[in-house]
């Protein structure tokens, strides 16, 4: 038994609105898994239900190869992290921190210990004796993944553990729950919206929509060969650029232009016809002297520029759609200027017009 | 911060001057003087007649302060006054009434908070319609049910005893009290409710030692209801217990309305202040939790 989560055929309705559809999922020992969605997509429910706080409809729930789908939370071997902390306001930090142990009957000796222990691991020992209302939102969160620390347990669950904090305080955050997993070596279940936080932290991403899993797997897959559309359209900050067109003869074409797709590797192994929708990156695009390497060039007009400082963000259009490239940050051009930009087919994505899946 | 400008600026400066009598305030503050005019009034005849003697009294101003000041109306009314047959004044009906409000307002709270509790977090099968017949509950009248609580009392051989009215109070204060908590404890966050079960804590752990100790403002809005419900009450009072048990409203009714005798007004002033003082100090103590509570409870629906 390598898998420390397994879901099986995991259903779960609310009246009559089908929140999880036959669920499959298996994680193993020590693996970092991000369930990535947009609101509603039924990631935060999915992790509720692993730690045991909603019932489910059908199928199983098995942690260290123990059926726990029925279980009480505190018996499934998991600890959890939540977007607003949850921490007992009435309590100190030393006291949110034994409470669950408390709970749990153990000898006053070893809660000492392993709240020492947790507490040196997240750098919140000055904090000990103090509530949590005099708490940073930072500090407020390390008590709460210390919370889940102290429990000793093999399944650490998070749930959207970032959200509520500002920008620089969540890159922080973000380094040292990756750094805790290093050196914790437990299974994590990380949910979120924020595809920066997926793709940094993830070993592995299941991008959820509708109560399914869409597609799972690295970083790296989820980002270079999206299955569909839709996960397509969803990683990748800007989005993809899509055009519509047609496939004909190991050509894609859409109004005069025609991309060659020589080095593009088919999922079926061979080019096929027909309505197909080509999905290209804007940091895949090429501009300045690299456009010569490139198989397919063309020129367009810039409608509007976006520097970002690092990147600058051009719009522009391709056969009549709107396009975007993004360009180094040192690149002087202007508005209405021409420029020359090439595309690597072999970094594109071509989907089915009508069923959005990868060909 | 330094205000350069005032140097080089030699006319009028600071914020724009306000008329103390303008027409707004005028209006404004006009209508604040009637109406508190309104609601002091009758208050200040009560304790200047208290403190008259009766020949005073006779002469006829009544919003006259008192000439010569005398307690004995409030000695009599405590201890002497009629009620009936016996002459012991308010005092019988005053340790009746701490008898019946104390016991019911904690049993109230205590059962209608954990009702609250069970229905905000635990959402059981059927929470939602037993919640809706118990709100419903809230507005049968009273009168309906007034008989049929007699004989059920009698039944089961309560009927004219304390713990008779104890239960009656309980049980009806069950609706809104329950309400409220739930509306509070609804408010707080789901998320603690879960952290907590994770962390084991089964259904009386959460509760006493996650809820309770975060809900001191609601605490104390429904103990300042029930204690004024019930010192107030006079209907359940003088329905369901005998002339020996009568709560301190019915006494001092028996007082006011004897139709024996001169009417003693300064008496009879005193016996109702001193009714009405119970809940008076309840508010006076905790008005402040009060508005708080009210405002946390309403938040959430």
């Amino acid at each position: 038994m390598t898998n420390s989560v397994e879901i099986k055929n995991l259903d779960l309705q609310f009246g009559a609105i089908k929140v999880l559809q036959d669920l499959n999922l298996e994680i193993g020992k020590g693996e970092f898994l991000v369930l990535l969605g947009s609101s509603g997509c039924g990631k935060s429910t999915l992790l509720n239900c692993i730690a045991g706080l909603l019932d489910v409809s059908g199928g199983q729930i098995h942690i260290n190869g123990t059926n726990v789908t029925w279980a009480e939370p505190s018996e499934r071997g998991i600890g959890m992290v939540f977007q607003s902390y949850a921490l007992y306001p009435q309590m100190t930090v030393e006291g949110n921190l034994s409470f669950g142990l408390k709970n749990a009957k153990l000898p006053k000796s070893q809660i000492e210990s392993r709240i020492k222990r947790a507490a040196e691991v997240l750098q919140i020992e000055p904090l000990l004796k103090r509530k949590p209302a005099a708490l940073s939102g930072g500090q407020r969160q390390r008590v709460a993944i210390g919370r889940a620390l102290v429990r000793d347990v093999d399944v650490f669950l998070f749930d959207e553990p970032l959200s509520n904090l500002d920008a620089k305080l969540r890159a922080d955050l973000r380094v040292e729950i990756k750094r805790l997993h290093h050196s914790l070596q437990n299974t994590m279940i990380y949910v979120t919206h924020d595809q920066i936080e997926a793709m940094t932290l993830a070993d592995r991403i299941a991008i959820m929509r509708g109560g399914q899993i869409m597609q799972l797997g690295s970083p790296d897959e989820i980002y270079g060969r999206p299955v569909n559309k839709y996960v397509a359209d969803f990683i990748g900050s800007p989005s993809m650029n899509f055009l519509e067109g047609k496939i004909n003869e190991g050509a894609f074409h859409v109004g005069d232009l025609v991309i060659p797709l020589e080095r593009y590797a088919f999922a079926g192994g061979g080019p096929v016809n027909g309505d197909t929708t080509i999905g290209i990156r804007p940091e895949h695009v090429v501009t300045g002297e690299l456009v010569g390497n490139a198989p397919f060039q063309v020129d367009v007009e810039i409608s509007l520029i976006e520097p970002t400082g690092s990147d600058t963000l051009v719009d522009c259009k391709v056969a009549g759609k709107h396009f975007r490239v993004r360009m180094d940050g040192q690149s002087r051009v202007s508005v209405g200027e021409k420029l020359r930009i090439g595309i690597n087919p072999a970094m594109a994505s071509l989907f089915d017009l009508k069923s959005e899946l990868r060909l | 911060m330094v205000d350069t400008t005032s140097h080089t600026f030699t006319g009028p400066h600071g914020p724009k001057p306000r008329k103390a009598f303008s027409r707004r305030n005028i209006f404004l503050y006009g209508t604040l003087l009637v109406v508190t005019l309104y609601y002091a009034l009758p208050l200040y005849i009560m304790i200047v007649t208290s403190l008259k003697g009766m020949p005073e009294i006779r002469m006829g101003n009544i919003f006259a302060p008192p000439l010569e000041v005398t307690f004995e109306p409030w000695v009599k009314a405590w201890s002497q006054a009629c009620t009936g047959l016996t002459c012991d004044g308010l005092s019988t009906g005053f340790w009746n009434s701490v008898r019946i409000t104390i016991p019911s307002v904690i049993l109230s709270i205590i059962i209608a908070s954990v009702n609250g509790y069970a229905l905000a977090n635990w959402k059981f099968k059927g929470a939602n319609v037993f919640f809706t017949i118990l709100i419903f509950g809230a507005f049968i009248p009273y009168q309906v049910m007034l008989y049929p609580i007699v004989i059920m009392l009698r039944e089961i051989g309560l009927y004219g005893s304390l713990t008779g009215l104890v239960i009656v109070h309980t049980v009806f204060g069950m609706p809104i009290l329950t309400l409220l908590f739930r509306n509070y404890f609804s408010s707080l966050p789901e998320e603690l409710f879960k952290a907590a079960r994770v962390d084991g804590a089964g259904f009386w752990g959460i509760y006493f030692r996650i809820m309770v100790p975060m809900s001191l403002p609601i605490f104390t809005v429904a103990m300042i209801l029930q204690v004024t419900g019930i010192w107030n009450d006079f209907l359940f009072g003088v329905v369901y217990t005998g002339p020996e048990s009568y709560p301190m409203t019915v006494s001092l009714n028996n007082i006011v309305n004897s139709s024996q005798g001169v009417k003693e007004y300064n008496v009879n002033m005193a016996a109702t202040i001193l009714t009405g003082l119970v809940p008076l100090t309840i508010y006076f103590v905790s008005g402040k939790l009060f508005v708080r509570g009210i405002a946390a409870g309403a938040v959430k629906g």
